[in-house]
């Protein structure tokens, strides 16, 4: 898979390392009230969904930039990659 | 119809004009009390031994395919109970015990061969790893050898035992181990569940729960509604598909696993070899073709195929582990989905909807546990209690912190 990366282009994907649905972005609130359950479905329950899935690949062996890639997982088409700091201020931490 | 050898010479004089199909293809009935969803290995051994353990009359299998279509016909056909965990062993050994009688008790063929399997072992903290678990093994009533470099050698001459980056300096072997044939599994559990009653209806798929006031009715499929008054979902590899049809999201990504088979060899290994210093592991079919795989391709993915990086992954592994495999040709490859979980073992556990039961999450180990798979959740969906060796295995254990993370790696299902 060539992943298109923002800043410098069609990039293979062996350069990547995986982590999961981009959603772990969104951390919960710590001092929340209910923040225990919060945690637990955030690091345990995933949507796993067959079709469109926005995940986080790193780019380990490159600019060790954060990357939200949009792909198919029932095709691996890759649809879109931006880089995770343009997603969220912050999340490339 | 019952196979026998006699069966067999009496068929061959007669111009083999007595064969039977091996199960009917009925027509779903309006309702049935246990409904299984999905016709794989797990879903017809559940069927298998509610029908024939647990009496249970009136059960069917829903499958959107043909019978053994998904990962019961991609997987490397290994059967071990090698684990170290409490949660896992037992379990994993009332599989392999139920493996040992599995041909009695179907009256099938599944080809079940107990060659051993080695775990090679490269450093010394790795040695005592292994002879950790092998106790843990041995403390479970499984049995586990750990044999040195020079009884290694004489059993596998091939490898190579002096690689500069990782000598083998002896292994951890379990003599009972070994392989099964996958669709020998799947066709005599179907069989035997067919002969007891059971309905198996292929091309049928699930496409909704009818589910009211927090307690399944039914499911909705391609050929109409089915009502049941308990339905257990068994569909590894597409467990958060079909469960998020019941609105449940689970602590699970689908990824994909590949495997290879080289052309067709004399015997030369003589049962299953994983290498302990990659991920590799290789067996032989009695066809003669090398069977072997490796890791994940690491990504969520539901495309039953992988990229080549780590065909060249797997391939550099078992260059380094036995070289004389360069000489073998690759037949083909392919791709199966995997339910890894977010410790890396499986669920088998009622849900919050009354009367919906769960089987999945096996990761990549679902083959060897097929037997205690199907046991332990008909006797969930029978009795609404664990079986004894499958109490670990709840979906609350997230929660409650008690997750079976053989490897240690944490909820980062790709590693597992």
């Amino acid at each position: 898979m060539l992943i298109p990366h923002p800043l410098l282009g069609l990039r293979d994907s062996q350069e990547f390392t995986y982590l999961g649905d981009a959603n772990l972005m969104h951390r919960p609130d710590p001092a929340a009230e209910n923040a225990e359950a919060a945690f637990c479905e955030y690091v345990f329950l995933r949507d796993n969904p067959a079709g469109v899935h926005r995940e986080l690949w790193f780019h380990e062996q490159g600019d060790r930039s954060w990357l939200v890639v949009t792909r198919d997982t029932t095709t691996h088409e890759i649809l879109g990659a931006e880089l995770a700091s343009d997603v969220k201020l912050g999340a490339a931490q | 119809m019952k196979f026998s050898g006699f069966k067999v010479v009496k068929e061959a004089l007669t111009g083999h004009k007595g064969w039977q199909p091996l199960w009917r293809n009925p027509e779903p009935k309006p309702a049935y009390d246990i409904v299984i969803v999905g016709g794989g290995g797990h879903g017809l051994a559940t069927a298998f031994y509610l029908a024939k353990t647990f009496g249970e009359l009136k059960v069917a299998v829903l499958e959107k395919g043909w019978l053994g279509s998904g990962n019961i016909g991609r997987n490397t056909t290994i059967i071990r109970s090698n684990y170290l965990l409490p949660g896992n062993e037992p379990f994993y050994e009332f599989s392999m015990k139920l493996w040992e009688n599995l041909e009695q008790e179907t009256n099938f063929n599944s080809m079940v061969s107990q060659r051993g399997i080695i775990n090679l072992i490269h450093t010394d903290g790795q040695r005592d790893a292994y002879r950790r678990r092998g106790n843990a093994m041995l403390l479970a009533g499984a049995d586990a050898r750990l044999l040195g470099r020079d009884e290694l050698k004489e059993m596998v001459p091939f490898l190579n035992y002096d690689n500069a980056r990782f000598p083998i300096k002896g292994g951890l072997m379990q003599p009972r181990a070994g392989t099964a044939r996958h669709d020998g599994v799947v066709w005599g559990y179907a069989r035997g569940a067919d002969q007891r009653g059971v309905d198996i209806i292929q091309n049928c798929e699930v496409t909704g729960f009818k589910i009211e006031n927090g307690k399944v009715l039914g499911v909705e499929t391609s050929r109409g509604f089915i009502g049941a008054k308990k339905v257990g979902v068994s569909v590894a590899g597409s467990s958060s598909r079909v469960m998020q049809k019941a609105g449940m999201r689970l602590p699970m990504e689908s990824h994909v696993l590949q495997a290879f088979v080289s052309e067709g060899l004399k015997p030369t290994i003589p049962g299953v070899i994983t290498f302990g210093a990659g991920h590799f592991y290789v067996s032989q079919s009695d066809k003669g073709g090398l069977v072997f795989g490796g890791d994940l391709d690491g990504y969520n993915s539901y495309a039953q195929r992988g990229n080549l990086p780590v065909v060249e992954d797997v391939l550099e592994g078992g260059m380094a582990l036995m070289p004389m495999i360069g000489r073998a040709r690759l037949l083909r490859s392919w791709g199966g989905i995997m339910d890894m979980s977010m410790d890396g073992s499986p669920i088998i556990d009622k849900t919050d909807i009354d009367g919906l039961y769960f089987n999945g999450g096996w990761c990549y180990g679902g083959f060897k546990a097929t037997p205690a798979s199907g046991y332990a959740f008909a006797h969930l969906l029978a009795t609404d209690r664990p079986h004894e060796t499958a109490t670990g295995y709840r979906f609350d254990r997230f929660n409650r912190g008690h997750v079976i993370d053989e490897k240690g790696v944490g909820a980062q299902p790709n590693l597992h």
